[in-house]
């Protein structure tokens, strides 16, 4: 068993020939296609650098742009030569200049033994693969594609779109079904052979000639009328990025590489001697084991993720989403009370305790932030300047989230805040808002100020707090929202506080047994009267009695049953 | 402008370059060459201003400096960026350049086992043109005054703390680029008028083209594109952190320095006071690129 390798090449030739000396010296023939591109000096100077290895040749040069037939040429002139000149070859392995051998050649031609006749190449129907450049899968086998995608990419969407206008259709020759796959594969010498000798070689070259990138279709649709048994997949460990661009390896991705036990990767940058060094140490381990590119896999993907989605709710200065396409407004879930510290004077201690998240003052208060203890400063060095915050709210809300990402937020809302966010935080999935309308009136009740100006104060708050609940009540907001009008609450406000304490910590489920201390609301009916009386009218408070009594006939109103 | 000493006959088609403009800094430039050499700059671009501490001197004999100097003012020339963008339409045209202040220190995606060089090449592949790196103030644990620094230290050790998560970022729709402010500086000088907080966004680093120029400092560029270093459909792109070790002992002398000469922002000079702690409980201390990755500063991008 010998496999022989064909190495496509076109930059950083001196790894190229430190790659094509291993493999030579382990007694594979190597055929090496240089880009005709490439000017002489580097040319001659590769020759010279393989000159003493007698299984080193190279073919004809053709000019191998991305995605052009050139590179199709150049492998089908490589392939002939390596079938020509070295009878003894029954693998050919197609890799690259920035290929590099994982493991050693006797490895490779033991896995290859072990499963005889079979080719190794990627061979996936138009219609179930979801890679594709460009987004053209099946068009690239019956449209017209004169101009390069790269450089002319106007003209060539334009071109496309008018073919798909008018209805053009290209005829794909008979017995050929497109299948796509990459470029790297290893093929048996038989069915090489059947490919290049094929009867209808010149029907086939002339049709794939004009296909869209054929270095990704031309093997990859032959076998299928070739091969007795192909494994679907290549042998060369090869990942592409969003853009289609080859993900590359470097020297920190040596333990990755070596635990992958794939036999070829690529791309290697040519500036990572660690990775030549070790890889083609003359005394390679044998190890049997199947390659296993998972992990690396898993990183890739990892990588694509970041770049395509982002880390939700992160805002800087690489990602800078626009409205609606945040892929999550804010990092975590939150939850902002409003009138329930009106309500219940020690409701912010009391939250802690049941659910253990963090409970802030009014985070937007008009004369500085009001963090969790009273700090000066939170996480991520957030300053409690009202000003500060005051100046970029969103992006301090949005810092707080992802700054103390891992313990949830709550904090306290009211009319008389900064109510800059109030679309924000509705709009988010994240946001549960809460509500006890109204309640605002209770500490301007208790406030001692002269009536007039706690009358003129209610009315300016009311109006805002009306103007929130009618946002929140819109039809696109995305947060959780509850609202209660303060003497609905009031009647009952066991049911809603059990709600929300299980919502935040649905682990802890925790069972209130008795309400937090309220505050005392005895004479606020009157006051709201007095409101009505003065020509004010409270409108969110709902039907509040004018005796203050809720549930009259019971002397504990807010046991639980 | 004049040429002290000009070795950019020695620069070859692929090298990195990096252009700098400072004044009196001898002290820190020891530290800044070592830094920058290590991850990858073959040849160094200085505009001295007019020092009169060595720093010319010094500079001339290292032999990949090339050095102009000048006595003109720097605020009239726009904070030094016209000396700048001379020196990069001459010599950086088809090359990386990378332009910091000396009390800048570049941290990529992978800076403790990639050379600059793997950036660069990466971004070429991706035909990404610019790189952004916003400007993260490193401030020492307590007094600044007690942070003294010595002849080829890392500054870092010293002024090792950081603002991990305070930034406030908005777009500017005519540039297009992000303005970014906050960190320790808005947080202790400017708590009272934020919007005169400094810019932090900064994009130093860019396969230079003749017909490119830095408008603001390193703030942003022309064309706009240049400036596009954000993704607003919500992905990460790649980007680095500028350290910015500025606060440590020279600063009281700088700042009277500076503040008297009204030349450098002038107003952000005049709003620190003379012994101030940027420390609070919250500060990050700086561990590696990977910290600030995690923070949220910088993103590795699609670069794995």
């Amino acid at each position: 068993m010998t496999v022989g390798f064909i190495m496509l090449c076109h930059t950083a030739f001196d790894r190229a020939a430190q790659v094509a000396r291993y493999w030579a010296e382990a007694g594979s023939p190597v055929v090496i296609h240089v880009d005709a591109s490439v000017k002489a000096q580097p040319f001659q100077r590769l020759e010279s650098q393989l000159e003493d290895l007698a299984n080193v040749r190279f073919s004809d040069r053709f000019a191998c742009e991305w995605g052009s037939w050139g590179l199709v040429a150049a492998t089908q002139g490589a392939a002939t030569l390596m079938l020509r000149d070295f009878a003894q070859v029954d693998h050919i392995f197609l890799a690259s200049g920035s290929c590099l051998p994982l493991r050693p050649v006797a490895d490779l031609e033991a896995y290859l033994d072990a499963r005889p006749g079979t080719d190794f190449i990627e061979s996936v129907t138009t219609e179930d693969v979801g890679w594709t450049v460009g987004g053209l899968d099946r068009e690239r086998f019956t449209l017209r594609f004169p101009f390069s995608w790269r450089s002319q990419r106007a003209l060539f969407d334009g071109y496309v779109r008018l073919q798909r206008r008018v209805g053009f259709s290209r005829r794909i020759p008979a017995g050929i079904e497109p299948h796509l796959g990459s470029q790297w594969w290893c093929l048996t010498r038989d069915t090489l052979a059947a490919i290049l000798n094929s009867p209808d070689r010149q029907a086939h070259d002339a049709y794939f000639r004009r296909v869209w990138i054929p270095d990704e279709s031309y093997f990859q649709s032959l076998v299928r009328r070739y091969s007795g048994k192909i494994e679907s997949r290549s042998l060369t460990l090869s990942k592409f990025d969003f853009q289609g661009k080859p993900h590359i390896f470097y020297d920190d991705h040596l333990g990755l590489l070596r635990r992958s036990d794939c036999f070829v990767a690529r791309k290697i940058w040519p500036h990572a001697g660690q990775l030549y060094k070790t890889f083609l140490a003359p005394d390679g381990k044998r190890v049997m084991a199947e390659p296993n590119p998972g992990r690396i896999d898993k990183l890739f993907s990892k990588a694509v993720d970041r770049r395509v989605n982002g880390r939700p709710g992160l805002y800087m200065q690489s990602r800078f989403p626009d409205r609606e396409f945040e892929n999550g407004r804010t990092a975590a879930p939150y939850s902002t009370f409003q009138g329930f510290a009106e309500v219940f004077p020690e409701f912010q201690t009391w939250l802690g305790r049941m659910t253990g998240a963090l409970v802030h003052g009014h985070l937007f208060a008009p004369d500085r932030v009001h963090f969790a203890g009273g700090d000066a400063v939170f996480h991520g060095g957030l300053s409690d300047s009202a000003r500060l915050r005051d100046y970029n709210p969103r992006s301090f809300l949005t810092s707080l989230l992802w700054n103390a990402r891992g313990e949830r937020q709550c904090f306290q809302t009211g009319p008389a805040d900064n109510q800059a966010l109030n679309e924000f935080m509705a709009g988010d999935v994240n946001a549960q808002i809460s509500v006890v309308s109204g309640a605002f009136a209770l500490p301007l009740f208790r406030s001692g100020l002269p009536f007039a100006e706690v009358r003129k104060e209610v009315a300016r708050l009311q109006k805002i707090e009306a103007a929130h609940l009618a946002l929140l009540r819109a039809s696109w907001v995305k947060a959780r929202v509850r609202i209660w009008p303060l003497a609905e609450f009031l009647e009952n406000p066991m049911d809603p506080l059990q709600t929300i304490v299980e919502e935040i910590a649905p682990r802890l489920r925790p069972r209130l047994t008795e309400v937090p201390r309220m505050a005392d609301f005895s004479g606020f009916g009157r006051f709201l009267q007095d409101l009505r009386n003065q020509g004010m009218q409270p409108t969110l408070m709902g039907d509040y009695p004018a005796s203050d009594d809720f549930n009259p006939g019971r002397d504990r109103p807010f046991l639980v049953s | 402008m004049r040429p002290v000493v000009d070795r950019t006959s020695d620069i070859r088609r692929p090298d990195i370059l990096l252009f700098c403009t400072l004044r009196n800094e001898r002290i820190r430039l020891p530290w800044f060459l070592d830094f920058y050499r290590k991850i990858g700059v073959n040849h160094f671009f200085f505009v001295d201003n007019d020092s009169g501490d060595g720093g010319r001197e010094y500079l001339a004999e290292q032999p990949d400096v090339s050095l102009w100097t000048t006595k003109a003012s720097y605020a009239r020339s726009r904070f030094g960026v016209d000396w700048l963008n001379l020196l990069l339409r001459r010599h950086a045209h088809g090359h990386w350049a990378l332009t910091v202040d000396v009390d800048e220190f570049l941290v990529y995606p992978f800076s403790d086992t990639r050379p600059l060089r793997a950036l660069t090449d990466w971004l070429d592949t991706c035909a990404i043109r610019s790189l952004g790196a916003m400007m993260v103030d490193m401030y020492p644990k307590g007094r600044i005054a007690d942070a003294r620094y010595s002849e080829g230290q890392n500054p870092l050790e010293i002024a090792s703390w950081f603002d991990g998560g305070n930034y406030q970022i908005s777009r500017n729709p005519d540039l297009r680029n992000l303005w970014i402010q906050g960190g320790p500086r808005a947080r202790m000088f400017f708590a009272a008028d934020p919007w005169k907080a400094p810019a932090l966004n900064k994009v130093p680093l860019v396969k230079w083209h003749r017909n490119y120029a830095y408008v603001s400092s390193t703030h942003m560029l022309l064309p706009r594109g240049l400036n596009q270093v954000y993704d607003g459909g919500g992905g990460e792109k790649a980007s680095g952190c500028l350290l910015h070790a500025k606060f440590i002992d020279t600063f009281g002398e700088k700042t009277a320095e500076e503040a008297s000469r009204q030349q450098h922002y002038g107003r952000e000079y005049a709003a620190y006071d003379t012994e101030p702690v940027l420390w609070t409980r919250w500060s990050e201390q700086y561990v590696n690129w990977r910290q600030l990755e995690m923070l949220g500063l910088m993103s590795k991008g699609n670069w794995a």
